[in-house]
């Protein structure tokens, strides 16, 4: 690649159930605008926008991204938008990264959005015929017997699950943008809400929001002028892989591994527990958080579920993930993603706040998408790479 | 820049209603062909990328279950833009431009048929103002149509006469949906679809698929023994609200244009992803082309127009000229959005 990438702007939205004040132009701009301030840029100083969301259906526009082609300044120039499911956020991030990376823009602002109160979530996210075989439970029914197999396959205590939902709704607490604030959440209070799709509690799953996410990149001239330090890009991976065949396996994918082996490559890290601080995961439910620590090589196979119990992955613990109380306190799906990268982008810029995890030097932004098949990472830094 | 070119490409025929094949079904013939065209198995690709839209079929994630298509496994680099697959080029030749990666394979399916296209267009319009009121596609490409004839620099008989060609020449062409031979005179004849839009002045609504085969440097003198190297790609779009716009004009074709080098020589050959016959006369202004140039001689968008698909097809068309040796130098074209508003402009050379 021609250039390094630095983020040097960040800004997200308020994340709520319904931002019913705001039009989904006016969504997408409190999170632009936002990290054009913190970048103290203006929209003339973009060279181009690259914007992803997750399927129209959720807000019943085909396309959105033309009809807010101007609300996000990008008359005249060149604009992209991705899709790629639930993972969207990361790779919208990582396809602006590398038009910076490539030499073709210095500055690009990244954008994310859902709407979801503008339909059922529950409904857009049901595949039909002749597509999938009918679920028609949503992402909970479909991820539910995954969870299942890891449990059976781990021999993983039964209140792992609990005590995810309670680390990172407190950790939410301490996130200002965080959707649900559950002041008073305990393990009794995970443990006693409805069982949705056995074993994922009410409390154990992520809420449906509307929020967008924004960050400007820019190349290394762009983020030595920002005013704030940059939090570098080093690495960035992404994996797909079919839906469904014989023989695969859907708690530990293989495209989530290799994505994560690749990004270690790259970055030159042999042991990640070790050398990467803190972590954004894409958890939207709480189970996820043990089988991705496998998935992404932080724990051998099987063994994910120690570092819960042990609070390794608490905000005081030995590898922080999701400080920022993660999608299961924040769930705009379209920008799940982008925020487990720009909150992984503000640790390292000591920017993140009451949830900032001391000494954060290097982190790790993840997303995955679809059925579990679709997997964008990157790994961002204070020092340049 | 690394120097990237189109070394393969491959389309399924357009047609109207493709009721017996699902979009995996559609695609599978036409990744074999521009890979086999390539020279290349599934695991010489480096990057693949793929243009649609959940809309046409009306289903979230369609995109999802078109990746058996290509076979992902072992797990690939994959992304995907909800856009035609110029676009999903566009991201190809940006991930080609890192050195690591030195093959791409571009795909782009749409399946129209399922539903009403001309309503359901509708749907990319502003969702508080315009969309409620449900103006459909042609009625707005009629109003871009009576812009362009009002400003008095073209006539009803010029769109025909891009029509009667388009038509003609897409004769010649085993994948396109519609042709004839009938002269623009008469085509004038011809009762108002959505005036001043006649129906040979509209695009038919097409199913269709089409793939194309990126490579880079060294890798694409491997494979192709007259590869159509990308010289220049650049798009931009414009505010969507027809009331901010000169719609007689395509300012952000003209600046892509002008961004990708279209000017620095002369053309051969030009494919203009013109759904409407008065677009093609608003692009040749804004590209500036003249009336040496070769324009769709597939038949454009005119006689195809498989809905994310047909702006790939161009890219497709115009390396095809310069693969055989019809060309040294094209030009092709993508737009998106209503009445022209996003517009991609990529310079190839042999």
């Amino acid at each position: 690649m021609a250039e390094r990438c630095a983020v040097i702007g960040i800004g997200q939205t308020k994340h709520a159930s319904a931002r019913k004040d705001l039009s989904i132009a006016g969504l997408v701009r409190e999170a632009a605008i936002r990290a054009l301030d913190d970048a103290q840029l203006s929209w003339a100083d973009v060279d181009a926008v690259v914007i992803g969301k997750a399927p129209d259906m959720f807000e019943g526009v085909m396309m959105p991204e033309l009809y807010l082609a101007d609300a996000l300044g990008a008359a005249g120039k060149p604009m992209l938008r991705v899709h790629t499911a639930g993972s969207v956020g990361g790779s919208t991030a990582i396809v602006a990264a590398h038009l910076v990376q490539a030499g073709i823009h210095r500055r690009v602002l990244t954008v994310a959005f859902e709407k979801q109160s503008d339909s059922d979530p529950m409904w857009a996210l049901t595949v039909k015929v002749p597509f999938q075989l009918p679920v028609v439970a949503g992402a909970g029914g479909y991820f539910a017997p995954i969870v299942r197999g890891y449990i059976r396959r781990s021999g993983a205590p039964a209140d792992i699950g609990i005590k995810v939902a309670v680390k990172d709704r407190q950790n939410a607490l301490r996130n200002p943008y965080a959707h649900l604030h559950i002041e008073d959440v305990s393990v009794d209070k995970v443990a006693s809400s409805p069982m949705l799709w056995d074993p994922i509690r009410y409390l154990e799953t992520c809420p449906s929001s509307d929020g967008a996410c924004a960050m400007v990149l820019g190349d290394e001239s762009a983020a030595q002028r920002a005013p704030s330090p940059p939090a570098w890009v080093v690495a960035t991976a992404m994996r797909s892989e079919p839906t469904m065949f014989a023989g695969r396996d859907q708690v530990n994918p293989r495209a989530g591994q290799d994505c994560a082996r690749d990004l270690y490559r790259q970055a030159g890290i042999s042991d990640p527990r070790r050398e990467i601080d803190v972590a954004e995961v894409y958890v939207p439910f709480s189970w996820f958080e043990p089988m991705w620590m496998e998935n992404l090589g932080f724990a051998a196979e099987g063994e994910g579920w120690r570092m819960t119990e042990s609070g390794a992955t608490a905000i005081d613990g030995d590898l922080p993930i999701n400080p920022s109380g993660g999608v299961l306190s924040s769930n705009p799906i379209g920008a799940s993603g982008m925020l487990r990268f720009a909150e992984a982008a503000l640790q390292v810029r000591s920017q993140a706040g009451e949830h900032q995890v001391d000494g954060a030097r290097v982190a790790l932004g993840h997303a995955y998408g679809g059925g579990s098949q679709f997997f964008s990472t990157w790994l961002v830094a204070a020092a340049k790479p | 820049m690394r120097d990237v070119a189109v070394v393969g490409f491959a389309q399924s025929p357009s047609v109207r209603r493709e009721d017996s094949r699902n979009e995996v079904e559609m695609l599978m013939p036409v990744v074999e062909e521009v890979l086999a065209e390539s020279g290349m198995g599934r695991e010489d690709i480096g990057f693949t990328v793929s243009g649609s839209c959940d809309y046409l079929a009306g289903v979230p994630f369609s995109f999802v279950s078109a990746l058996d298509a290509v076979g992902a496994w072992p797990p690939i680099q994959e992304s995907h833009v909800e856009m035609d697959g110029a676009f999903a080029l566009y991201e190809a030749w940006v991930r080609l431009q890192h050195g690591d990666v030195d093959t791409a394979l571009v795909y782009a399916f749409g399946k129209s048929s399922p539903g009403s296209l001309r309503d359901l267009m509708a749907l990319q319009l502003d969702p508080y103002c315009l969309a409620p009121l449900w103006p459909d596609a042609i009625s707005l490409a009629a109003l871009q149509a009576r812009v362009l004839l009002d400003s008095g620099r073209i006539t009803e008989a010029d769109m025909a006469a891009v029509a009667a060609r388009s038509r003609r020449d897409a004769r010649d062409n085993p994948k396109a949906q519609v042709s004839g031979d009938r002269p623009a005179e008469t085509l004038l004849e011809e009762p108002y679809l959505v005036a001043p839009l006649r129906l040979h002045d509209c695009p038919p609504v097409s199913d269709g698929a089409a793939a194309v085969v990126l490579a880079a440097g060294d890798a694409a003198r491997r494979t192709s023994a007259r590869p159509a190297w990308i010289r220049g790609i650049d798009h931009r779009i414009e505010p969507q609200a027809l009331g901010v716009r000169d719609l007689a004009h395509s300012p952000s074709t003209a600046r892509a244009a002008q961004v990708a080098g279209a000017g620095r020589g002369p053309v051969d050959v030009a494919e203009l992803h013109a759904p409407f016959s008065h677009q093609e006369l608003i692009l040749r202004e804004a590209i500036g082309i003249d009336g040496g140039v070769a324009v769709n001689p597939s038949g454009g968008a005119l006689a195809a127009n498989p809905m994310m698909v047909a702006g790939l097809i161009r890219v497709g068309e115009a390396a095809r000229r310069i693969h055989d040796g019809s060309a040294g130098r094209a030009l092709a074209h993508a737009t998106s959005g209503p009445c022209l508003q996003q517009n991609l402009v990529c310079v190839l050379e042999a």
